[in-house]
C-alpha cells in the first residue's frame, strides 16, 4: 500500500471519527486495566497499581491526540475548527462582520469591474483570429479627418497588388453614416445602418460567417446582382434568427438585395472600428463605384507570418508615396503615406493610461479597504485580548493562534469577495449595455474566468494585507501585558495605539492621492465641458432625412425649401437648416486656397467640409463674424460661394477682408461670403482644423446625403412626431430615422472622459467616506477605552471644551500628518496624470487646496463625534463603573 | 525519571513494534509496550501511550492487522498481527539499521590521531 492508500485510509478516519474515537478509548482503558492488574499481581496497593499504570502510560490525553494525529487528516481537523469557531464569534459580532463584509465587498467589487473593464480592453486579444496579425493603415498625417486617414479605390488596389508584406490587405468605406439605408418591410421604411466592406474584409480579419458565406469576388464588380450579410443582432432583431432568410432577397433602398449570410456573435464591427457604430448589415465596396469619390477606404491588413510590423512599415514608407490618387490621371499624384498600428494598438492604445490610472485607483482604494479593516481588527483584537490570553494559557503556540487570526480573515475576505463578486456582476452588465459611451469593446465586458481569478486572488492578498499586522500583533501579545492591560482602569498600552494612529495616517494619505487625482481629473472635464464648441448643442436637435433629387440641384433646393418652409412652420420650432454632416460626426475634407495663388508643401490644409443650406448656421447656433449667409438664390453657375472659418481667414488672407475674395475650392471657384468662429468639429479637445460652408442649393458641391437641425424651445421628443409627419408628406419614403438631440453627439465624444472622471470620482468618494470611517472608529475606540481617565479628569475640573479639544487636537494632529504625507506623495505622481488633463495643471494649487480641505474637514466631523461623546462623560458614572 | 534512559528516535517505535509482533505473534498493545520495555532492559524512555499512534499508522499503511479479540481475562481487547507486507517493510528497515549502526559503530570508533 503506497501514500495514496495511507492517504485514503487517512481520509476515512476523518470521517468516521467518533467510531474510531470509542475504538480508542475502549483500548486505552483495557491497557490501562491490564496494566493495574499486572502491578496488583506484584503486590502493589489497588491505588498504588492505578497510579503506577497511568505514570507509565503517560499523558492519557496526549496519547489520544497523537493517535488521532497520525490516523487522521490535522490540518483539515485544525481548518475545520477554526471554520466553526470563526464562524460563531463573526456570527456572535454581527456589526463587526456586517462592516467588514460591506466595505470590503465595495472595495473588491470595484477592483473586479475595473479588472474586467481593463481585461477586455488592454490585456485581453482582440476577438478576432491571429489578432496580433492585423494592422490598421492610416496616413501619417490625420488632421483632414476621416479624408487624411482614407485613400482612393485605385490607390487601395495598388497596395493590395503591390506590397509584400501582407497575406491579405481590404478596408470599408469610411463615410457611410448610421441609418444609411431604408429598408422596405411590411408598412413604414425602416433606416438601417449599411456598412460597404472590401470584398475580402472578412477574410482578412478572420471573420467566418455564422449562416451562408461571404462575398465572392464577381460581387464586387460593378453591375453585380447586390448582396449583404447581415449582423448577427440585426438578424436576431429583424428576423428572429430565422435562419431561412439566408438566400431571400430584402428590399434596401427600393432594391431587391440577396441576403448571402448572417455573421456570427462574436464579431461587432463598431465595437473594433467605431464605438457606439452599430451596423446592421454589410454590402461588398465595388471599387468601380466610387473611384471617382476620392480618399474612401479605410484599411486593414493581415501580415504574412513571420513578418514583423515595423518590416511592414519600411515597405510601406517606400510603396506608399508611389501610389496614385487617380491611375487615370496620374497627375493629381497622391501624397500618400502609410502608418501602420497594431489593430489592437489602434483600438485601445490611447485609452492605455487612463486605464492604468484607473486601475492604480482602485487599487488605492482596496488598500484603504484593507487598512480599514486592519484597524477594525486590531480594535476587535484589543477586546479579545483576554481570550488570547486565555488561549496561550491553555498551550496554544503563536503560529495556532495566527493560523486562526488569518482563518477569520480569509473567511471575511471570501465574503466580502463574494458580495463584491455581486456588486462587479451588475456594474460589468451595466457597462455593456451602454451603448453612449464611446470605448471600444465595451459591450463585451463581462466577469469570465481571469475575472473570477483575479478575484480569487484579490481576496487572498486583501486578507493577508488587513489580517496579518493585526494578527502578528494580537498574537505576540504579551501573557501577563495583556491580562494586566485588559484589567480595570489601566489605559490602553501605548503601542497598539501607536500601530493603529499609522494606520489612520497612511488611510488619510491614500484618500488624500485619490482625492487631489480625482479633483484634478474632474476640474479638467469641468474645462472640456467649458470650452465654446462654435455652436451651441442645447435645444438642437436632428434628423436624417432621405430624399431622391436624381443629382439635380435645383430640384434638391426645392425639395430642401419645401421641408424647412414646413418644418418651420411647426410651434415650436424656432429656426431649422439642413447640412449633409453635422459636427463631432462624420467628416471629410477637401481642399482651399487662394484662387491663382501657388503654394508650398504644408502650407495647405486639409479643410473640412459641410455642404449646408441657408439658415444652417443659425440652426446649429454658429456664430456669423462676419460677411451673410448662404442664400437660395446663390446659385451661379460659374462662380459658387463658400463661408469659411476664422482659421481659414486667418491662414489664407493674413491681415485682409477675406469676403468678396474668389477661393478655389475642389478645384471649382468659390466666392468668400462670410466668416464663422471655428467649431470643435471632430473633438472639444484638440485643436479646430479648417472648416468651409458650402451651399446645397448650388450647382457646384453635391451634398452627401441631409441632416435636419431643428433648433426649438421645446424638448426634441414632444416635437418628434410631428416633425416626421410633416416630413412624410413631403416624401411619404421618410423612413422612421430617429431624432436626435444635437447634444447627444457632444456627450458621445466626451463619454470616455466622463466615464473615467465619474469612475474616480466614485472612487475617490469611497476612499474619503472609508477614511473618515477610520478615523471615526480609531478615536471613538480610544474614547471608549479612556473613559475613566476622563472621568478621572473631568473630575478634577477639566471643563467639557477642553476634553472636546484634546480629542479633536489628536484627530487634527493625525489628519494633518495624513493629509502632508499625502500631499507630497499627490505631487510626486501627479504628473503620471499630467497626459489625461485638459487645461489643468499637474500641480493645480486650488485643486490641492480644495480636496485637502476637503479631507481635513471630514476628518475633523469625524473626530467631532467621538470628541463630543468624550465631553459627555459624567465623572460620577465613568468612575463608579470601574 | 533516570536521565540513563534514551530518547527514541523518529521511526524507531515503529521498528519495534514490527519486530515483536514478528517475534510474539498477535498481541494487544499493552503487550506491546511492555514488551518492548523488557526487551530494551528499560533503558528506553517510552511512555506506554505513544504506542498507540504507532499502531494506527502501521495499521494504515498496512502493515499491520488489527482485530477485537478477548483477553485472558475475557475482556475485549484489540490484537495486533504482522501481515506480509509488514515482513518486508520489517525486514528492509531492519537491514538499514544494522547497516546505519555498523557505520555509526565505525565512525565513533575512529582513532584519535586521525584528528586534522
Amino acid at each position: 500500500m503506497g501514500a495514496l492508500g495511507e492517504g485514503l485510509q487517512r481520509l476515512r478516519s476523518f470521517f468516521t471519527k467518533p467510531q474510531r474515537d470509542s475504538e480508542l478509548d475502549a483500548e486505552v482503558a483495557e491497557h490501562l486495566e491490564l496494566a493495574v492488574e499486572e502491578n496488583i499481581r506484584q503486590g502493589m496497593s489497588a491505588e498504588e497499581a492505578r497510579r503506577q499504570a497511568l505514570i507509565s502510560f503517560g499523558g492519557v490525553v496526549q496519547a489520544k491526540e497523537q493517535q488521532r494525529e497520525a490516523r487522521g487528516l490535522p490540518w483539515l481537523d485544525v481548518l475545520l475548527q477554526d471554520l466553526r469557531f470563526t464562524f460563531r464569534t463573526l456570527g456572535r459580532d454581527r456589526g463587526f462582520t456586517v462592516i467588514a463584509v460591506v466595505i470590503l465587498g465595495l472595495g473588491i467589487g470595484a477592483n473586479i469591474t475595473v479588472f474586467s473593464v481593463v481585461n477586455t480592453l488592454l490585456l485581453r486579444p482582440l476577438p478576432l483570429r491571429n489578432p496580433q496579425e492585423l494592422v490598421r493603415i492610416l496616413s501619417k498625417d490625420p488632421t483632414g479627418g476621416e479624408s487624411s486617414m482614407t485613400y482612393s479605390a485605385d490607390a487601395t488596389e495598388e497596395f493590395q497588388r503591390l506590397n509584400r508584406s501582407f497575406e491579405s490587405v481590404s478596408g470599408y468605406y469610411a463615410f457611410s453614416g448610421p441609418d444609411n439605408l431604408k429598408l422596405m418591410g411590411n408598412g413604414q421604411p425602416m433606416p438601417v445602418t449599411g456598412l460597404m466592406v472590401g470584398g475580402n474584409f472578412f477574410h482578412t480579419l478572420g471573420v467566418e460567417p455564422a449562416l451562408g458565406r461571404v462575398f465572392t469576388a464577381e460581387e464586387c464588380l460593378h453591375n453585380s446582382r447586390p448582396v449583404v450579410l447581415l449582423s448577427h443582432a440585426f438578424w436576431k432583431r429583424q428576423y428572429g434568427g430565422d435562419r431561412s432568410i439566408v438566400g431571400q432577397a430584402i428590399d434596401v433602398n427600393a432594391t431587391p438585395v440577396t441576403v448571402i449570410g448572417v455573421l456570427p456573435e462574436s464579431f461587432d464591427f463598431g465595437s473594433i472600428f467605431s464605438p457606439g457604430y452599430k451596423v446592421d448589415m454589410y454590402g461588398p465596396v465595388i471599387y468601380d463605384d466610387i473611384r471617382d469619390e476620392g480618399n474612401a477606404m479605410a484599411l486593414v491588413g493581415r501580415l504574412k507570418p513571420g513578418v514583423s510590423l515595423a518590416q511592414a512599415q519600411a515597405e510601406a514608407d517606400l510603396l506608399f508615396p508611389t501610389l496614385h490618387f487617380s491611375v487615370k490621371h496620374p497627375e493629381y499624384g497622391g501624397g500618400y503615406t502609410g502608418a501602420l498600428f497594431g489593430l489592437k494598438d489602434y483600438v485601445t492604445g490611447k485609452l492605455r493610461r487612463s486605464l492604468i490610472v484607473l486601475w492604480c485607483a482602485v487599487g488605492l482604494i482596496l488598500l484603504i479597504v484593507c487598512v480599514n479593516l486592519s484597524n477594525l481588527l486590531l480594535a476587535r483584537g484589543a477586546a479579545r485580548s483576554k481570550e488570547f490570553a486565555m488561549r496561550t494559557a491553555l498551550g496554544a503556540t503563536r503560529g495556532r493562534l495566527l493560523r486562526q487570526l488569518l482563518t477569520e480573515s480569509l473567511i471575511l475576505s471570501f465574503a466580502g469577495a463574494l458580495f463584491g463578486l455581486g456588486i462587479a456582476f451588475a456594474l460589468t452588465i451595466y457597462l455593456a449595455h451602454q451603448g453612449s459611451i464611446a470605448l471600444p469593446l465595451l459591450s463585451s465586458v463581462q466577469i469570465d474566468a481571469a475575472s473570477l481569478a483575479w478575484t480569487l486572488l484579490v481576496a487572498m492578498a486583501a486578507a493577508v494585507l488587513f489580517g496579518l499586522v493585526p494578527g502578528l500583533r494580537i498574537s505576540s501579545g504579551n501573557l501577563q501585558e495583556s491580562l494586566k492591560d485588559s484589567g480595570h482602569g489601566a489605559s490602553d498600552g501605548k503601542k497598539h495605539d501607536g500601530l493603529r494612529s499609522a494606520l489612520i495616517i497612511s488611510e488619510i494619505a491614500l484618500a488624500c492621492v485619490l482625492l487631489v487625482g480625482a479633483g484634478l481629473l474632474l476640474r479638467s472635464f469641468l474645462r472640456i465641458l467649458d470650452v465654446d464648441l462654435g455652436f451651441e448643442p442645447s435645444r438642437a436637435a436632428s434628423i436624417s432625412l432621405d430624399y431622391n433629387d436624381g443629382g439635380n440641384p435645383a430640384k434638391r433646393s426645392v425639395f430642401w425649401q419645401e421641408v424647412l418652409r414646413q418644418v418651420e412652420a411647426i410651434p415650436g420650432v424656432e429656426t431649422a437648416g439642413l447640412t449633409d454632416n453635422l459636427p463631432m460626426s462624420r467628416n471629410r475634407s477637401w481642399g482651399i486656397s487662394v484662387k491663382g495663388k501657388t503654394y508650398r508643401k504644408k502650407e495647405l490644409e486639409a479643410t473640412f467640409v459641410y455642404v449646408v443650406s441657408p439658415g444652417y448656421l443659425n440652426a446649429i447656433g454658429m456664430h456669423l463674424v462676419k460677411g451673410r449667409d448662404i442664400r437660395w438664390d446663390d446659385t451661379d453657375k460659374k462662380v459658387g460661394v463658400v463661408i469659411i472659418n476664422e482659421t481659414i481667414a486667418r491662414r489664407l488672407w493674413p491681415g485682409e477682408d477675406p469676403i468678396g475674395r474668389i477661393a478655389s475650392v475642389a478645384g471649382m471657384d468659390a466666392r468668400v461670403i462670410g466668416v464663422v468662429a471655428d467649431v470643435r468639429e471632430s473633438s472639444v479637445e484638440g485643436k479646430p482644423g479648417w472648416q468651409m460652408y458650402l451651399s446645397g442649393a448650388s450647382p457646384q458641391f453635391g451634398p452627401e446625403g441631409a441632416q435636419l437641425v431643428v433648433r426649438t424651445k421645446l424638448p426634441p421628443q414632444t416635437l418628434a412626431p410631428i416633425v416626421m409627419s410633416t416630413i412624410r408628406q413631403i416624401n411619404p419614403g421618410q423612413p422612421a430615422t430617429e431624432f436626435r438631440p444635437v447634444q447627444g453627439l457632444v456627450d458621445h465624444v466626451v463619454s470616455p472622459r466622463r466615464f473615467f472622471v465619474i469612475l474616480v470620482g466614485v472612487f475617490a468618494g469611497l476612499g474619503l467616506i472609508l477614511a473618515s470611517l477610520g478615523i471615526y472608529g480609531v478615536i471613538s475606540y480610544s474614547v471608549t477605552q479612556r473613559t475613566q481617565e476622563i472621568g478621572i479628569r473631568m473630575a478634577l475640573g477639566a471643563s467639557q471644551g477642553r476634553v472636546q479639544l484634546a480629542v479633536i487636537g489628536k484627530t487634527l494632529l493625525l489628519a494633518l500628518i495624513g493629509i502632508a504625507t499625502g500631499t507630497v506623495t499627490s505631487l510626486a505622481i501627479a504628473n503620471l496624470i499630467a497626459s489625461l488633463l485638459f487645461g489643468t495643471e499637474a500641480t493645480d494649487r486650488a485643486t490641492f487646496l480644495s480636496m485637502t480641505l476637503l479631507l481635513l474637514i471630514v476628518a475633523l466631523l469625524a473626530g467631532y463625534i467621538p470628541a463630543r461623546r468624550a465631553s459627555r462623560i459624567n465623572p460620577m458614572i465613568a468612575l463608579r463603573n470601574n | 525519571m533516570t536521565e540513563s534512559k534514551l530518547d527514541l528516535l523518529q521511526g524507531t517505535l515503529d521498528l519495534m513494534v514490527l519486530q515483536t509482533l514478528v517475534t510474539m505473534g498477535s498481541m494487544h498493545g499493552y503487550g506491546i509496550a511492555r514488551r518492548i520495555e523488557q526487551v530494551s532492559g528499560d533503558e528506553i524512555l517510552l511512555n506506554q501511550g505513544t504506542i498507540y499512534a504507532s499502531l494506527v499508522r502501521l495499521q494504515q499503511r498496512g502493515w499491520i492487522a488489527a482485530e477485537w479479540g478477548t483477553s485472558d481475562n475475557n475482556r475485549k481487547a484489540k490484537y495486533y498481527s504482522i501481515t506480509r507486507s509488514g515482513r518486508k517493510q520489517l525486514a528492509e528497515d531492519a537491514a538499514h539499521w544494522q547497516r546505519l549502526s555498523r557505520v555509526m559503530g565505525r565512525v565513533l570508533a575512529m582513532p584519535a590521531e586521525g584528528k586534522l
